[in-house]
């Protein structure tokens, strides 16, 4: 904790006098065909310019956002770099997909995102914006109630599957450090709860909630626009630093299942790891049996960062954070 | 109560959020249940199926259903009229203020009525009406020195005796019924409770924590009561012939006192080193069975040996001190500043032993 104060006057803000100019450059944003990254897209197009990076086609795009349908790790993403000068870069292109082989997901998290970083040095851009997770730090027994961002990252402890997504971090850190002419700003949100085809959501999509027989982990969710908002302050010129973002007051997860309606029904765990492991080498589960221990142990961030520096704080409450799940029902 | 309440979940949903008005509770069951009971049955002709043998299925799992639905009604009752006798029998063995000293425990409640650490005053209150029947009827303790607890935040810290943390639950209810302004104590808990299906549940409910500096910090912070035993394990696994020696502090407590300039308010606890009367400690089994301690307990051969003697607890609370500096320090300045707080923890702990005329009144 005591590092955390002295973390927070390094990362403080650096009120630069950046010219008016820079802050009109377009923005790259990577993965814009994700819920997420379509929902920054309608927040930002209407006042910059956004190009929009992703291997995936975006049929409904607004007419005014260039899009390219590229793969991050193609040669070509230098090109898009080289050809515009760019304001800022917004990296949601994170793949996590449990099904995709650790092969894949190393070279497109590591690799693809290693690439990105050259280019952003290499062409100057003046502001990286890189969506982390709070799941880095991970569900552990013994966990602070609320982590800063000073903590270890130790989510792939049990989980070795999400470790890519822990060195994207650690890569945004190490970048961050060693290139000062760059504004780099790590969000690590909650479990975001939206449209977002994420575990949170989806595991609250169930039609009936199976929770861990005797545990009842205090939990923090955020609204998937309140990230948008997140990442809109973030933009702000001089802004630099890592960021826990949560949502409203954290809550039991009996309390959240029971403010969606639905039933929970409570599973031994050995019964409930036993089946789930099952269930995944069947492929009948999206939800990989590690991930069981965000139902059993308390992994809940310390936003405080975030509400005295990015200045953030959730428009939406709790109601609305959890009921944004059934947006995205089909 | 999840096992009850999950199929008639509406009505049980209802009633877990009301528990203060147990009689409305128990007729607001009731009927729950039977109109689950009875929409099932009527809902079958409505359906007409086709099918002769599907008509039979539905039947069937109607007439199943209907059963189950009603026998989950019947044991939803009589879960009702347990807790509405055990609130009787709570008003009758700790008198009728238990409710009203509630409402005035300064605790931050968010708007789902639970603190950030998952405290919710509904569990806190049965576990501490449990530790005040033992506090007030079993060892019938003594409290001294309730006027010396500041209101804001304060860290209480403790001798620790007894085999089984007793001492920390009585302490717990005396600062809830005999103390004022009424509070919630909070301690820390070993890390690897938090593994325990229900065991973790219930800490957290009742506003026990992890045990860690920065959960401690941010407790002070909220002016929360933190109850902390220096000597950890070495305390409570004591044998008969070390009673009432403290062993050696840890150093955290003061460093976190001072870093969030808490008062640190001395606690003798008298009476726990009799309960269980251990005349061996055997560390090489303990750590073989990777326990943190094996008493040689005699008491449990006997029939009722296995419950802690009805010593008579006598609790000391001695007046406050302060400590300013830095919390970064030596050990050694550190250690000096916690000598002085044993010393004081040790001279209330001779004091009340020699004031005692009997261990068991």
């Amino acid at each position: 904790m005591s590092s955390g104060d002295s973390g927070e006057t390094d990362l403080a803000v650096l009120e630069s006098t950046g010219d008016e100019g820079e802050r009109e450059l377009p923005i790259l944003i990577t993965g814009i065909c994700g819920r997420l990254g379509k929902s920054v897209a309608r927040r930002l197009h209407r006042t910059r310019t956004v190009v929009g990076v992703d291997r995936r086609p975006f049929p409904d795009k607004p007419k005014d956002i260039v899009h390219h349908q590229l793969d991050l790790r193609r040669k070509k993403i230098r090109d898009v770099l080289k050809s515009t000068r760019f304001g800022a870069v917004i990296h949601l292109g994170v793949l996590h997909d449990p099904r995709a082989s650790a092969a894949e997901h190393h070279s497109w998290n590591v690799s693809g995102f290693a690439k990105l970083l050259e280019y952003v040095d290499l062409f100057g851009v003046k502001k990286l914006i890189v969506l982390s997770s709070a799941n880095v730090y991970g569900p552990q027994p013994d966990n602070a109630q609320f982590l800063a961002e000073e903590a270890p990252l130790l989510g792939g402890q049990n989980f070795s599957e999400i470790r890519d997504l822990i060195e994207v971090d650690m890569h945004a850190q190490s970048f961050f450090w060693k290139h000062p002419e760059t504004e780099t700003v790590i969000l690590r949100p909650v479990h975001i709860l939206g449209n977002v085809k994420n575990a949170p959501s989806n595991f609250l999509r169930l039609p009936t909630v199976p929770t861990a027989m005797g545990f009842d982990p205090m939990v923090q969710v955020i609204h998937q626009e309140d990230v948008v908002h997140a990442i809109q302050l973030a933009l702000r010129p001089g802004l630099r630093g890592i960021f826990n973002v949560a949502g409203p007051e954290p809550l039991p997860l009996s309390r959240i299942i029971k403010l969606l309606g639905r039933g929970h029904l409570p599973i031994p765990l050995s019964l409930g790891t036993m089946v789930m492991k099952r269930l995944w080498s069947m492929r009948l589960t999206s939800f990989p049996p590690p991930e069981l221990d965000h139902i059993r142990y308390v992994c809940m961030v310390d936003d405080k960062r975030a509400r005295e520096v990015l200045g953030f704080s959730p428009l939406h409450t709790i109601e609305e954070t959890v009921r944004a799940v059934e947006d995205g029902a089909w | 109560m999840t096992a009850i309440r999950s199929p008639g979940r509406n009505a049980g949903g209802k009633i877990g959020r009301e528990t203060d008005t147990a009689f409305s509770i128990a007729g607001s069951c009731g009927d729950g249940g039977l109109t689950c009971a009875s929409r099932v049955g009527t809902s079958d002709p409505v359906d007409s199926p086709p099918n002769r043998a599907l008509e039979r299925a539905v039947t069937a799992r109607s007439v199943v259903g209907s059963l189950v639905r009603g026998l989950q009604s019947r044991a939803q009752r009589a879960v009702d009229e347990a807790r509405v006798g055990a609130s009787a029998w709570v008003t009758k063995a700790l008198g009728d203020d238990v409710e009203e000293r509630m409402k005035r425990v300064p605790v931050a409640l968010g708007q789902a009525g639970v603190d950030p650490f998952g405290l919710d005053p509904k569990w806190t209150k049965w576990a501490l009406t449990s530790a005040g029947f033992l506090h007030r009827h079993y060892f019938r303790t003594e409290v001294f020195g309730a006027e010396n607890l500041p209101k804001g935040r304060v860290i209480l810290v403790s001798n620790h005796s007894g085999q089984l943390p007793i001492d920390g639950a009585l302490i717990g209810a005396a600062m809830f019924m005999d103390v004022e302004p009424p509070r919630f104590i909070r301690a820390m808990v070993e890390k690897w409770t938090q593994t325990l299906p229900f065991v973790s549940l219930l800490f957290s409910r009742v506003g026990q924590v992890v045990g860690v500096p920065e959960n401690a910090r941010r407790l002070l912070e909220q002016d929360e009561a933190l109850l902390v035993f220096p000597e950890g394990v070495r305390g409570i696994t004591k044998t008969y012939e070390q009673r009432y020696q403290l062993t050696e502090f840890g150093l955290g407590f003061m460093r976190l006192a001072m870093a969030t300039k808490s008062p640190i308010v001395p606690v003798a606890v008298i009476g726990g080193e009799e309960q269980y009367i251990s005349v061996a400690n055997l560390t090489g089994v303990a750590k073989a069975l990777g326990l943190p301690a094996f008493p040689i307990l005699p008491q449990l051969l006997i029939p009722g040996g296995q419950l802690p003697l009805p010593t008579r607890y006598r609790i000391y609370f001695g007046e406050p001190l302060h400590f300013d500096g830095d919390p970064d320090d030596d050990d050694s300045v550190i250690e000096e500043k916690v000598w002085l707080v044993k010393a004081t923890v040790q001279a209330m702990v001779n004091r009340g032993v020699k004031a005692r005329s009997h261990v068991f009144w």
